[in-house]
Order: C-alpha cells, then sequence, then structure tokens
C-alpha cells in the first residue's frame, strides 16, 4: 500500500462530472506529474484532492495515513500533511504573511492558544524564514505586506512555495505552479522544491507544460485527458508529450509555454 | 491569616491623592424623572445657579422632543423605570456574584486583571490606578493642561467651563442630548492651552472616579490654538451595566491649527441602548479625528460630527461597528461644511453576523461659502452568514459650487476562496473567519495603540467563538 492512495476519484462541478475514475498512488520520495490539455480536470483534481467545497466527490477514496481524506476538512488534511500550491493564491486584505505563515505553523504543530510547548518561538521562526528565504532569493520586505495583496505573479508563486518549505508536508500538490512565472522564478522554485525532496516529501505536479518538469525531474508522469489517466510511465512520457503534444487525444493545441517577460 | 496594614491617607487625601472617600448622603436613589430629581441632582453636587437652571430647562426640552422616528426602535425604552443619577456608594453595592456569567467568563478569557474586572463590572472603583494618575497630573499641570471629571471642572474652573459647556450640542439638539443635558453626571474635561502638545495618550482609564463610567456622561475637550491631545475612552473588556440606558454627549472645541484625536473602543453589556452625541467645531486648519468602535450593546445609535467652520478645517471619522445576534449598530458620521477649502473624509467598517444588523447613517452638508471642499466617504460591509443584514444611508446636500464629494459602498461576504485557502493551510474555520474579519478592520486597528488594537483583535475572536454576549 503506497503512502497515499487514490483510487477511482470521481467528482463533479455544479452537476457537471469532471473526474470519471481516477487511481493513482504516491510514495513519499516520488515525484509524480500529472499533464494534461485544458479542460481535462487538472485542477478538478487539485481541488478535490484539498477538499474545496465548490467541488463534489461523486465517489472513490483517497486513503492517506489510514484515512480516507476525502471525509476531512480542508483544515484537517493539511495538518494530517497535505499541501496545496495554488494555481490562483487568494488575496486576503489585512493579515500580513509573517502573521499568516506563523498562524498556520502553529496550526500545523497542533498549537491551539493553550499548550504554549506547541507553540513556534519567535527566535525560531525568525531562523526558518530567513533560510527559507534566501532559497526563494526573497527579501524581508514582503512579509508584512498582506496576503498575496499586490504580489506579482512571480511572488505569489514564490511565496506558496516558502508556505510549502514552512510547513513542511509530507504529501504537496503543485498546481500549476509554473504558469505565469518567468525562468528565473521557475528556477529559484525548482530549487527550493528539489531542496525539499526527500524520503519524507511526496510530490504531485500538476501541468499543462512540460517546461517546469526540466526543473523538476518527475520520476513519474501521468496524462489526464477527459476526466482519466490516458497514459503513465516514466520521465520519458513528457518527452513524448514534449515532441506530439496532446495531439493524439484529439488536441491540437502546442505543448509551447505562453512567454512571460 | 495575613493582616492587611490599614493605610492613613490623612484629612487631605482629595488633594494628595486626587480622589474621593464616598460621603454618605442621606439620599435614596429613586427611578423616573421629574424636576424635583433633576433639583435634587443638582443640589447634590452642589452645583452653582446656573447649571441647575440649564438642567431643569434640558429636562423640558426632553419631554417636549419627540423621539426620533429613523434609525433603531427605541420604543421599548422605559423612561419612567432608570435611575437617573446614583451615588457612588450605590453603584459599589453590585457584588462580583451578582454579575451575569458570560460577562464574568467574557473576563477571564480575556485576561482582565481582577481589581479591573470589578472596576468594569461597576462593582468596585479601581485605586490602583491612583498613582498612575497621580503622576500624569503632575506632568500635565506643569504644561497648564486641564485633566480632571467634568463635575470637578465645573467646580474648580467655572469661567472656563461656562465659557464652553453647551456650545456645541445645546440641549436642544436632540432628545437624548436634551436627557444628557438634564441629568449628566461624570465624563473628562480636557483643556490644552495654546501650542502645547500632550504627547501621550489621555485616558479616562486613568481618571479612576466611580463616576467616571457613568450612564449620562458628559465630556468637554477644548484644544487651544495649535495644541495637541488624543483622548481615548472606553476598554475592549465588556462594561457592565444593569441600567438599559447610556446616553452620553461629547463635545469638542478645536481652535486654529490644533489637532484633537478621540477614540473610542466601547464594547458595552448587550442589553444597553448606546445613543450618544459626539460633535467637534473645527477652526481654521484645525483638525479633528474620530476613531470610534461599537461593539456590544443592543442598540447604538452615534454619529461622531464635525463642523467645519473656517478655512482649512479638516474632519475625520474612522469607524467599526460589529453586531451579533438581537444587536443592532446604527453608526455613522457628519461632516459639516461651513467654510470654504475644508476637508473631510469618513470610513465606516461594519460587521453583522448571526443576524445582526448594521447600518452606515451619514450625512455631509456643503453650505454655499464651502466652495473647494472635498469629502470622501467609505462604507465597507462584511456579512458573515446569510441571516446578518448591513444597510447604507448616505445623506448628502451640496450647495456650494467646486465641491468634490466621493462615496464609495460595498458588501461582501467572507469568501469560500478566502477561507479555502487558509484552511488549506491548516487553519481551523473558526480561526480563518477570525483572520478574516481583523483583516478587514485593519485600517481601524492601526491607527489604535498597540495594546488596544491587541485587545480588539483578541475580542473580535471572542465574539467569532460566540463565546460573548
Amino acid at each position: 500500500m503506497a503512502d497515499f492512495e487514490i483510487r477511482d476519484l470521481r467528482a463533479s462541478v455544479e452537476g457537471k462530472e469532471i473526474l470519471k475514475g481516477v487511481t493513482l498512488a504516491i510514495n513519499k520520495g516520488e515525484v509524480h506529474a500529472v499533464m494534461g490539455p485544458n479542460g481535462s480536470g487538472k485542477s478538478t483534481l487539485s481541488h478535490t484532492l484539498m477538499g474545496h467545497p465548490g467541488y463534489t466527490v461523486d465517489g472513490g477514496e483517497v486513503i492517506f495515513k489510514g484515512q480516507n481524506v476525502l471525509a476531512l476538512q480542508p483544515d484537517e488534511r493539511a495538518r494530517l500533511g497535505m499541501f496545496l500550491a495554488f494555481q490562483y493564491p487568494v488575496v486576503v486584505p489585512g493579515i500580513s504573511m509573517t502573521n499568516f505563515l506563523r498562524t498556520a505553523l502553529n496550526a500545523k504543530r497542533g498549537y491551539d492558544g493553550k499548550d504554549k510547548s506547541k507553540q513556534v518561538t519567535p527566535k525560531e521562526f525568525r531562523s526558518l524564514l530567513k533560510g527559507e528565504l534566501e532559497v526563494l532569493h526573497m527579501d524581508d520586505s514582503f512579509l508584512p505586506r498582506y496576503i498575496n495583496d499586490g504580489f506579482s505573479g512571480g511572488e505569489k508563486k514564490r511565496a506558496e512555495i516558502l508556505q510549502m518549505a514552512i510547513l513542511k508536508p509530507e504529501i504537496a500538490i503543485l498546481d500549476e505552479t509554473d504558469s505565469g512565472l518567468d525562468i528565473d522564478s521557475i528556477k529559484f522554485v525548482a530549487e527550493a522544491v528539489n531542496r525539499m525532496r526527500g524520503p519524507e516529501l511526496g510530490v504531485l505536479i500538476i501541468t499543462h507544460y512540460t517546461r517546469i518538469l526540466e526543473f523538476i525531474k518527475p520520476d513519474y508522469v501521468h496524462v489526464l485527458v477527459d476526466g482519466k489517466f490516458v497514459l503513465s510511465g516514466g520521465p520519458e512520457v513528457a518527452e513524448r508529450l514534449e515532441k506530439t503534444g496532446y495531439s493524439e487525444w484529439g488536441d491540437t493545441e502546442e505543448l509551447k509555454p505562453e512567454e512571460v517577460a | 491569616m495575613a493582616t492587611v496594614p490599614k493605610v492613613d491617607v490623612g484629612t487631605d487625601y482629595k488633594e494628595k491623592y486626587g480622589f474621593f472617600v464616598p460621603e454618605e448622603y442621606v439620599f435614596k436613589a429613586k427611578r423616573g424623572l421629574n424636576p424635583d430629581i433633576v433639583k435634587e441632582i443638582s443640589w447634590m453636587k452642589q452645583e452653582p445657579e446656573w447649571m441647575t437652571k440649564f438642567r431643569l430647562r434640558s429636562l423640558e426640552i426632553f419631554r417636549k422632543k419627540p423621539m426620533p422616528n429613523w434609525g433603531a426602535d427605541l420604543s421599548v425604552i422605559d423612561f419612567e423605570n432608570i435611575f437617573y443619577y446614583l451615588k457612588a456608594s450605590d453603584k459599589q453595592s453590585k457584588s462580583w456574584e451578582d454579575l451575569p456569567p458570560d460577562i464574568k467568563a467574557t473576563y477571564d478569557r480575556l485576561g482582565v486583571p481582577e481589581a479591573e474586572r470589578k472596576f468594569l463590572a461597576g462593582v468596585s472603583a479601581q485605586y490602583e490606578s491612583e498613582v498612575v494618575y497621580h503622576s500624569l497630573q503632575e506632568e500635565l499641570t506643569k504644561k497648564g493642561v486641564i485633566f480632571t471629571d467634568t463635575d470637578s471642572a465645573l467646580r474648580d474652573h467655572p469661567d472656563l467651563f461656562k465659557e464652553y459647556f453647551g456650545t456645541v450640542i445645546p440641549p436642544a439638539d436632540n432628545k437624548f442630548s436634551a436627557l444628557n443635558s438634564a441629568v449628566w453626571s461624570g465624563g473628562s474635561f480636557i483643556y490644552v492651552p495654546k501650542d502645547v502638545r500632550v504627547e501621550i495618550p489621555l485616558q479616562a482609564y486613568f481618571r479612576i472616579n466611580a463616576e467616571n463610567m457613568g450612564q449620562f456622561e458628559r465630556t468637554l475637550i477644548i484644544c487651544d490654538e495649535g495644541s495637541f491631545v488624543h483622548y481615548i475612552e472606553g476598554c475592549t473588556a465588556p462594561i457592565y451595566t444593569t441600567d438599559s440606558l447610556h446616553s452620553a454627549v461629547v463635545e469638542i472645541i478645536v481652535k486654529r491649527g490644533a489637532r484633537c484625536r478621540y477614540t473610542t473602543i466601547q464594547n458595552w453589556s448587550t442589553n444597553v441602548f448606546n445613543l450618544v452625541t459626539k460633535r467637534a467645531m473645527a477652526y481654521a486648519d484645525a483638525t479633528m479625528e474620530w476613531v470610534d468602535g461599537n461593539l456590544g450593546s443592543q442598540i447604538t445609535m452615534k454619529y461622531p460630527s464635525v463642523y467645519l467652520m473656517e478655512p482649512g478645517a479638516k474632519g475625520d471619522v474612522l469607524s467599526v461597528a460589529f453586531a451579533g445576534k438581537g444587536q443592532h449598530q446604527d453608526a455613522g458620521g457628519k461632516m459639516i461644511h461651513v467654510a470654504p477649502n475644508t476637508t473631510s473624509t469618513i470610513t465606516s467598517k461594519s460587521i453583522s453576523k448571526a443576524g445582526g444588523r448594521t447600518s452606515y447613517r451619514g450625512h455631509i452638508k456643503m453650505y454655499p461659502d464651502a466652495k473647494n471642499s472635498k469629502s470622501f466617504v467609505k462604507c465597507d460591509a462584511l456579512l458573515l452568514d446569510d441571516e446578518s443584514r448591513s444597510d447604507t444611508y448616505p445623506y448628502n446636500d451640496v450647495d456650494a459650487e467646486n465641491v468634490t464629494l466621493g462615496h464609495e459602498a460595498t458588501v461582501s461576504k467572507v469568501s469560500d476562496e478566502q477561507l479555502f485557502y487558509l484552511m488549506s493551510r491548516g487553519i481551523t474555520r473558526n480561526e480563518a473567519e477570525t483572520m478574516i474579519v481583523n483583516g478587514f478592520i485593519e485600517p481601524f486597528t492601526k491607527e489604535l495603540p498597540l495594546e488596544y488594537a491587541v485587545e480588539l483583535n483578541r475580542l473580535i475572536q471572542l465574539e467569532m467563538e460566540g463565546s460573548v454576549g
């Protein structure tokens, strides 16, 4: 039994069936990529795994640490060790990134305002932040800013990876993390993710394009078309897609990323 | 068993420590309102005749004035069933055990020290603060600043008092200002001389006296030319009173080039009708800032206003209202532009939860002389659920040419996307909602002194858990 198992997952949005039976086993230490054309169900997969209320589970289960996480609230999934790096990080005005990161880290550690021993100390928090900011080539000035408020595309995505580095999940889902990123940002993000790779982390990269996979080498690549996997294999699957795109599944769009200045 | 050493405060305690030991008058508090009770109040306080007459005239006006026919429903107030004046000793006769359990629980959770709780609850006065107050007083006295309770000011500074009292808010302004004028007691009196800047905020909290959280307190602040003062009233712990009506009057005069900031954070227990008239006159190049936080109470009606009397005057209102179950917060602000080149802003933030109702009610008036004036109003409402309600009632009267008037209103709900985002990081739904609310009022919180900001955030947290009121 794998560390994280998606079994025959079916999900719909506003009554429309999107995921039509997705099965995938991820072990810690592995990096899986899910690739697919627009409308194939990639973001439905990421949102359903994390428990977004707008997505309805129609069947299947997701087993992590002996529990079916589909029965859990998003915060419970996060505290269990799951993480979603958002394609479109959400703006929350009035709350500083520092406050947010500290609150999230305390929550992850099970601090509920009572048992002070679980609370992150200011010193520990500062040194943790400092190290991770360096890896992501970010400076302190972003910490007092409100959550994602006025962030550039690159800043938002780096901030997502920073959160991941701070929270240290065991299963991380990176949803289109490369979209809207310039090449430098992709490199910094990839460097940070690669540093976290290891026996304690399983990664699921969801992407339309192969570009990010040049920097974060996947162990397995799965092709999602119309809510189902149509092809699974090793890194060579990505190479094949690089050449032919999704044309063999009827999608004629070229597999070139949008140019980002 | 330890014995408490008895301290002999001597006979000069009043001058030395600035407080009164309540004297035992033969006075039995009575409910209801009539000229005899008003005369008795005035006699008890040994007031000059002009004040007795002022009170009696105000009582007449109160009787003639109709209840406001707009805003919240006030028909349930029974004016005959209220104590209009209680001596400190009567107020202290309550015991800690008599307090409702929710109020006691809130003090526990806020971590309010025992002595302070009793004070807030009206159980006893907090003489511990006298020392702080005393050293502050010395500093102020050196600069010629007067900071005292309003009753003492009438006695000790009669000319200054008479010159300004009732000039900003006359008794006939509205039914509740008339009521306050008839039965007022307590409140703060501040005079800041020309060009004096009081760098630390003055807090009613320092000026301890059992009267200072009265139901009908009357505050008068005079900022002479070029001066500055920041006055803070209230605190975030709920103020418990068995009496259901709080009707204060606050008058402020800000002279040429002076600046006054008046910060209120009040959290009345949910049986209270909180009906307050606050108004400032700002003269040439003067600035008046109202920072007003309203939590608690059953009904609050409060619209701090600034009369911009001379060119260059500036007025600001920044307010926050939180309405939970069964509560109606009807708040806003008024800016009356009388002179040219005057500017004003009103920023109102309201939060409604569990069927609570918030209303923004604002009035911008620009008289013909107010040319080249500017006003901007922004009201944002946050609804936490479908049962809650928020309304906006902006009234604009513009009779001047070449003026700018902006109004922006938003109503939003705590968004699913924001909640999902925060929860996906392990933060519970309740804590995520609290963060979003605290983020929403952050433009307000950042204007508060740090300790108040922290307390306000904690209080919002308690309100969000539904454990308050």
